[in-house]
């Protein structure tokens, strides 16, 4: 029974994950229009017998996604075809996977079947470290992407995303290590029980410094804007996935996406209280409506992430390269380690 | 007399070297206060081919509307009671040199007191139009009028015949205000 129910969860999870991403294409571009004073997409929508039933523009998502599908899948005839095929794979599993360990929502009690539901994929007693080491296997798809396709701007593009996200991760890291000096474990469902009382204990008010400095790398982690200096459209016509088409370049499209819904999950849990909101979501609740309150409370905070994410991509242009290294290397990497050492200082006092 | 010269100023001093201006976090606040601003602020697009720059709704942006005697496409206009003006006196089609208006009278229905005849067809071919205004000129009761709209999308030519209906309904807003009678 126990196994059913973690069966049942995971592919909720997995479908849910997969409905998030054409939901977040729609919204960026929704948003973006927004910023740039347009309308966005408002024309392709769903209408049976004259009744609506996806509003105008809602149906834009499917729309290019059926484009995408009947798109020609072309291969450079000198690409490595084996990595070139396996490059957008590793784009989409690894940043999907990454979800698995965060906790989405509080123990749902069911009183009347007797089920105490889990909501979350799996309670890996180092669940943090997952997640780090799956959203940075992603870098493999940029290099393989790059490699295989053979050809001089996916290689610049696939060079520049190793590269980059090797610096960003010391510093992502760096800044995970203060906070969870703070909260002194790894589980994340304790560390989301530790903020849920009072929302000074939220680490992003704890832990501003970290906060900042893991909100910053993390963008570069996904490659958004201002840090896309693997795709450049400008420079590199569009990075690593420049050779690729149709479902293919589509998965890589996904992965990006996933990134980021992993990431601002993670932001989520680490900073902003996780699925808990003091005062009104608290955790133990045994009512019915506990768990589907706390899922819902998790996914508003993680859409507040997701839109911080586009307003900034839509606010600030690229930075250069030694500019992006600059502020890796000389910036946040101090800057986190300094925060180790204080937090450390202000531990042990 | 003292010399004027400034003290040079130390690195830190100069505008923008400061170490909160380089770290940027002041600008990007205000660009993202910016964008945000402009989030909300409502959208500039004009949903065509629905409507056009050139449709009365749209005379606030002022493009095309500069000159409001700029001469466009036609527009019957309707009395208080939402008839046509037009008495279908013919004397629009005599004036118009390019032959584009093709009028057919028939009598009013016996409670129009105020008229004999009315169109019972009224066609305006696009295509043959010059849009001189002579038409507007020789009406005698305000009856049709050129708005500043230039052209409108079509996809054949059969559409470019402009029918009664499709006059009455061309670009609403020019409707008002009812001119006077000559």
């Amino acid at each position: 029974m126990g196994i059913l129910i973690t069966l049942l969860v995971a592919v909720a999870v997995a479908v849910a994950l997969l409905q998030v991403v054409p939901l977040l294409v729609y919204g960026e571009r929704k948003i973006s229009a927004w910023i740039q004073d347009r309308d966005g997409p408002n024309r392709v929508h769903l209408t049976i017998k004259g009744v609506p039933i996806m509003p105008k523009g809602l149906m834009q998502p499917l729309a290019d996604a059926i484009k995408l599908m009947f798109k020609e899948d072309m291969v450079p005839t000198k690409a490595d075809r084996f990595l070139f095929m396996l490059a957008p794979v590793i784009a989409v599993v690894p940043n999907a996977a990454a979800f698995c360990v965060i906790p989405f929502g509080d123990n749902w009690v069911i009183a009347s079947m007797g089920l105490d539901v889990n909501l979350q994929v799996s309670n890996a007693n180092a669940g943090i470290l997952v997640t780090l080491a799956l959203s940075s296997l992603a870098v493999y798809a940029l290099a393989f992407g790059g490699w295989a396709a053979n050809s001089k701007f996916p290689l610049m593009g696939g060079l520049r995303a190793t590269a980059q996200i090797i610096s960003y991760e010391i510093a992502l890291g760096l800044a995970l290590i203060s906070v969870l000096l703070t909260a002194g474990t790894l589980d994340l469902q304790e560390i989301v029980h530790q903020q849920a009382h009072n929302f000074t204990d939220w680490n992003m008010f704890k832990q501003p410094l970290a906060f900042f400095i893991l909100l910053v790398a993390a963008f570069a982690e996904n490659n958004r804007l201002p840090f896309d200096l693997p795709e450049a459209e400008s420079e590199l016509v569009g990075g690593y996935h420049t050779e690729y088409s149709g479902l293919k370049f589509s998965m890589f499209f996904m992965g990006e996406y996933l990134a980021m819904v992993s990431m601002s999950g993670v932001i989520v849990t680490l900073f902003m209280g996780g699925w808990s909101l003091p005062g009104i979501i608290d955790p133990g609740s045994l009512s019915f409506f506990h768990g589907p309150a706390t899922v819902l409370c998790f996914v508003v905070k993680m859409a507040a992430v997701l839109f911080f994410y586009i307003w900034v991509r839509w606010t600030l242009p690229r930075f250069r390269y030694d500019q992006l290294m600059n502020i890796g290397w000389k910036k946040l990497i101090p800057l986190a380690l300094l925060n180790i050492g204080v937090t450390a200082l202000v531990l042990a006092s | 007399m003292a010399s004027s010269h400034e003290t040079p100023k130390k690195p830190d001093e100069r505008p923008g070297k400061s170490l909160l201006d380089r770290s940027y976090l002041v600008e990007i606040g205000k660009g993202l206060a910016n964008t945000f601003m402009h989030m909300i602020g409502g959208s500039q697009t004009v949903q065509y081919p629905e409507r056009t720059i050139y449709d009365y709704s749209e005379r606030e942006r002022a493009i095309g509307h500069e000159n409001p005697r700029s001469r466009g496409e036609h527009i019957l206009v309707e009395d208080e009671l939402g008839r046509e003006k037009c008495v279908a006196c013919l004397l629009c089609m005599a004036a118009c040199p390019a032959v584009c208006i093709f009028i057919e009278p028939e009598a009013a229905p016996e409670d129009w007191k105020d008229r004999d005849r009315r169109p019972k067809t009224f066609e305006i071919d696009m295509l043959r139009c010059i849009y001189c205004g002579y038409c507007e000129e020789a009406c005698p009761c305000d009856a049709i009028r050129l708005t500043p709209k230039p052209y409108t999308v079509t996809t054949s030519r059969e559409e470019r015949i402009y029918d009664k209906e499709r006059l009455l309904k061309n670009n609403p807003g020019y409707q008002t205000p009812q001119r006077p009678k000559k």
